[in-house]
């Protein structure tokens, strides 16, 4: 078959629907990926004005713009809003994204769970910003402690607005972590080994092991925190034999690998970006490889150093100090490789390269504040103080923001076909840095100063007032370099410079195909080389042939050689994960009110899920059931 | 033309078995997911048994009688099931067929004695903390078995009025790995709703 046809029937098959069911019915990892990133970025500006908001606020003591009533909805959802709507979903949508790309495959396994997830995670995110709209939003803090969520000190509806959403963000992110597993471990193109899988790949996986084990967690809790709510059971209620602080280590076993989850995809980001910038592998693969994974184990024995201040027996908590001081090797072994990389190297400046510099610089002093909150009689001293605020927002907004946006500057080429502006990126990057600094910065000295978090005004006496104006007007370079990345992004799409297909000389896959790519990915699957699968590649590549054109085909490899196992055609398009999104959303929704949610949900549950495995026509099965193991040989082409 | 290295997988299956295909992947991955969700509330059961003197707090004991016959039921349905699962391996339908509808009765079986275990457990969800957690574990079960009874009888329609392709068999494999996530479940959940109040 020539290349031509291929193409054509390529395309024929593997279609995105159009119009407006169509639109419901795409199951494209990047078309979903696309959507997933653009939705997380909208709440990510939803967040950011809410934290300018409260900047505002704090510029002046005794400042009258926000009450304390709205104050406390603003700064839960500024925090509820970045962690669950923005920074986890953010990197599932890269993973979604770029995954099935770098290791070279169609689509992503269990597309149709894909599309379902990005419905439940845009519904649950459209709720509580109405709640928020409607003067309903949850007011109780972004971990939401009991005995202050709990019925007798939240009457209403806020703060199941916070549980709720919880649920529809954890659904949406284990199904995602399901689908990034299975495409990592089955879905590599021949050749790609476990021991050639790309840095950022692998940081998707450990992310979507440490999603799948932290997160039953708090679906747990937080239903527990709706029944206690709603039903009347006493989980957290020590009157009837509860205990509030089940809440805290329920909330935390799974709130400290999420602080990983959000920031491990940051460091495959950067090594991605690094290894391109200065056109050098990565310094020590195997290190970084094992670095991350003990970053994912060492994540889950962390959660109680949240909990310092609850007077746990004291031994206990030496366990956790050590624990939290040692998680910080695995991540200097890191910087460490990454400073000999670019020492190596020789780095290009460009922005996304100055994005992993000023990670480099913010993580590095974020890590610096953890490693003293580590220490028990320290962290008691400024618990809940602003010193805690500065430190988080040093390593979430370092460790995981700067990469992103180093990252979008990195692969906006190759989602859009069109480069980004890069003295735009420049002036975007000096703005952030200087922006994050001024504001965040202070912030540690107003903790030592004793300013308490979550206040919404203070006294002139205190003394707070420069500090606190200092770091507002940081607040507003934030805003200013957001509002520039913004521009630089449209524009770029409208404007930018034609990007080809691999502007960058990359490291991996995802470069080996046009920009955008087409929708079936690579018109042959490629077979890895090496380690570095674009550098590696022979001048003439080894090509896949044999899967069919005509049908949903992947090619399903074994998981440590990345050896051609069997094809297996993914599903078509279909409505069913959107309707069952729909029904799983009204029942999330609905069971805020009424415990009568459950059983009204169960029946159009179960049509909308026979619906989606419904098979839609007689498969197009090859009677083959024994076959021989294909190998490599010489044809035309 | 040039000569180009190609990698022809033209004659390789269309599916597979076990760990080597993707439904597995996805079912283990769920499972893990709701094994990790079962492991954290049985530890919300023992940290909530350690707050207080008495267990149950001034309640009785549940009662064991139709919960332990729904154990024996559901130890028993691995037979039927590990038939279904090799049947399946082999594609006979028509064994495919029987152990499906087996496994289905058994599943509504287990739902009514579910539901007859309910009223045994002389304890309701909003008494006590013991209460709560109570409910949720055998409801959280339930939950499971409820879902896999829904699952055969669709897949088990399924393999009646067709299509039946080689991919239906995988179904059917991966379905009794997931009865079987369900059965090795109860045991710990039986052990600790109904047995755990009396030796502890």
């Amino acid at each position: 078959m020539d290349e031509m046809t291929l193409r054509r029937d390529l395309e024929r098959t593997w279609y995105v629907p159009r119009g407006v069911v169509g639109w419901f019915a795409v199951v494209d990892h990047r078309t979903i990926g696309r959507r997933y990133l653009i939705t997380a970025f909208a709440f990510f500006g939803i967040g950011g004005i809410l934290a300018a908001l409260m900047r505002l606020q704090l510029a002046f003591p005794e400042n009258r713009l926000l009450g304390p009533d709205l104050y406390n909805q603003i700064f839960t959802m500024h925090g509820t809003v970045m962690m669950f709507l923005f920074a986890v979903p953010v990197m599932e949508a890269l993973g979604v994204y770029l995954v099935p790309l770098m290791v070279g495959t169609r689509n992503i396994a269990f597309p149709r769970l894909n599309t379902f997830s990005y419905f439940v995670y845009l519904f649950g995110g459209v709720m509580v910003v109405v709640a928020l709209l409607v003067n309903s939003a949850p007011d109780v803090g972004w971990f939401a402690y009991v005995p202050l969520s709990g019925p007798d000190y939240s009457p209403g509806k806020r703060a199941d607005f916070w549980a709720q959403l919880i649920t529809f963000t954890e659904v949406a992110a284990l199904a995602i972590a399901v689908e990034i597993v299975t495409t990592v471990f089955k879905m590599r193109a021949p050749g790609m080994s476990l021991n050639r899988i790309p840095l950022f790949v692998w940081s998707m996986l450990v992310m979507s092991f440490m999603v799948i084990f932290a997160m039953p967690a708090v679906v747990l809790g937080s239903s527990f925190l709706l029944l206690d709510r709603l039903v009347g059971t006493h989980f957290y209620n020590p009157a009837e034999g509860g205990d509030s602080l089940l809440w805290q280590h329920l909330f935390w076993f799974f709130g400290h690998p999420e602080v990983y989850i959000i920031f491990v995809p940051g460091l495959g980001i950067v090594s991605a970006i690094i290894a391109t910038f200065t056109q050098r592998p990565i310094f020590g693969y195997t290190a970084m490889v094992l670095s991350l994974v003990a970053t994912g184990f060492i994540g889950f024995g962390l959660w109680v150093h949240h909990m310092f201040a609850t007077g746990l027996p004291q031994l206990g908590l030496t366990y956790f100090t050590a624990a939290s001081m040692i998680i910080a090797i695995p991540s200097g072994i890191q910087i460490f490789c990454w400073i000999a990389s670019i020492w190596r190297g020789r780095p290009r400046l460009a922005t996304p390269m100055l994005f992993v510099i000023g990670f480099i610089v913010i993580f590095v002093l974020g890590g610096l504040s953890g490693v003293t909150l580590a220490a028990v009689p320290f962290d008691l001293q400024v618990h809940d103080s602003y010193y805690v605020v500065a430190h988080f927002h040093y390593v979430l907004l370092g460790g995981a923001v700067f990469p992103l946006i180093g990252g979008i500057y990195f692969w906006f080429p190759k989602m859009t076909g069109r480069m980004m502006s890069e003295r735009l990126g420049v002036l975007n990057f000096w703005t952030l840095f200087i922006g994050f600094n001024v504001t965040f910065f202070p912030m540690h000295i107003l903790g030592f100063q004793g300013m308490p978090r979550r206040v919404y005004t203070y006294p002139p006496d205190v003394g707070w007032g420069a500090m606190n104006l200092l770091a507002t007007a940081g607040a507003l370079l934030l805003v200013a370099g957001g509002a520039v990345f913004v521009f630089n992004v449209v524009r770029s799409c409208i404007a930018g410079a034609v990007a080809g297909d691999d502007p960058w000389n990359g490291e991996t896959l995802e470069w080996a195909t046009s920009s955008p790519p087409p929708v079936f990915n690579f018109l042959h699957l490629p077979v890895v080389e090496g380690r570095h699968a674009m550098w590696n590649r022979s001048e003439r590549p080894p090509l896949v042939i044999g899967l069919r054109s005509d049908s949903r085909e992947v090619l399903v490899t074994d998981v440590m050689d990345a050896a051609p196992a069997h094809a297996y055609e993914l599903p078509q398009p279909s409505i069913w994960p959107f309707l069952c999104a729909m029904v799983t959303s009204a029942f999330f929704l609905g069971s805020i009110f009424t415990a009568w949610a459950l059983p009204i949900a169960i029946v159009p549950l179960a049509v909308t899920l026979i619906g989606w495995f419904w098979p839609k026509r007689p498969t197009r099965d090859l009677p083959v059931r024994e076959a021989a193991m294909p190998t490599l040989r010489e044809a035309e082409g | 033309m040039r000569e180009r290295t190609v990698l022809d997988v033209s004659s390789l299956p269309r599916f597979a078995f076990g760990h080597k295909g993707l439904v597995w992947w996805g079912t283990t991955g769920f499972m893990v997911i709701e094994g990790s969700m079962f492991v954290m509330a049985l530890i919300v059961y023992f940290y909530l048994r350690l707050k207080v003197d008495e267990w149950p707090p001034s309640l009785a004991n549940p009662g064991i009688t139709f919960a332990t016959i729904n154990l024996v039921l559901v130890l028993f349905s691995c037979i039927p099931n590990a038939l279904a699962k090799k049947a399946a391996e082999a594609f006979k339908l028509g064994a495919v067929r029987l152990w499906l509808v087996v496994l289905t009765l058994i599943g509504v079986a287990n739902l009514v004695l579910r539901a007859l275990e309910y009223t045994q457990l002389n304890t309701k969800w909003d008494d006590n903390a013991y209460g709560s957690i109570v409910w949720v574990l055998l409801s959280l079960h339930t939950i499971h078995v409820a879902t896999d009874v829904v699952d055969s009888g669709v897949l088990t329609a399924l393999m009646f009025i067709g299509p039946v392709t080689d991919r239906r068999f995988v179904d059917v494999s991966e379905n009794s790995l997931y009865w079987y996530f369900i059965v090795a479940w109860w045991i710990p959940i039986y052990l600790t709703i109904y047995w755990a109040p009396r030796w502890l």
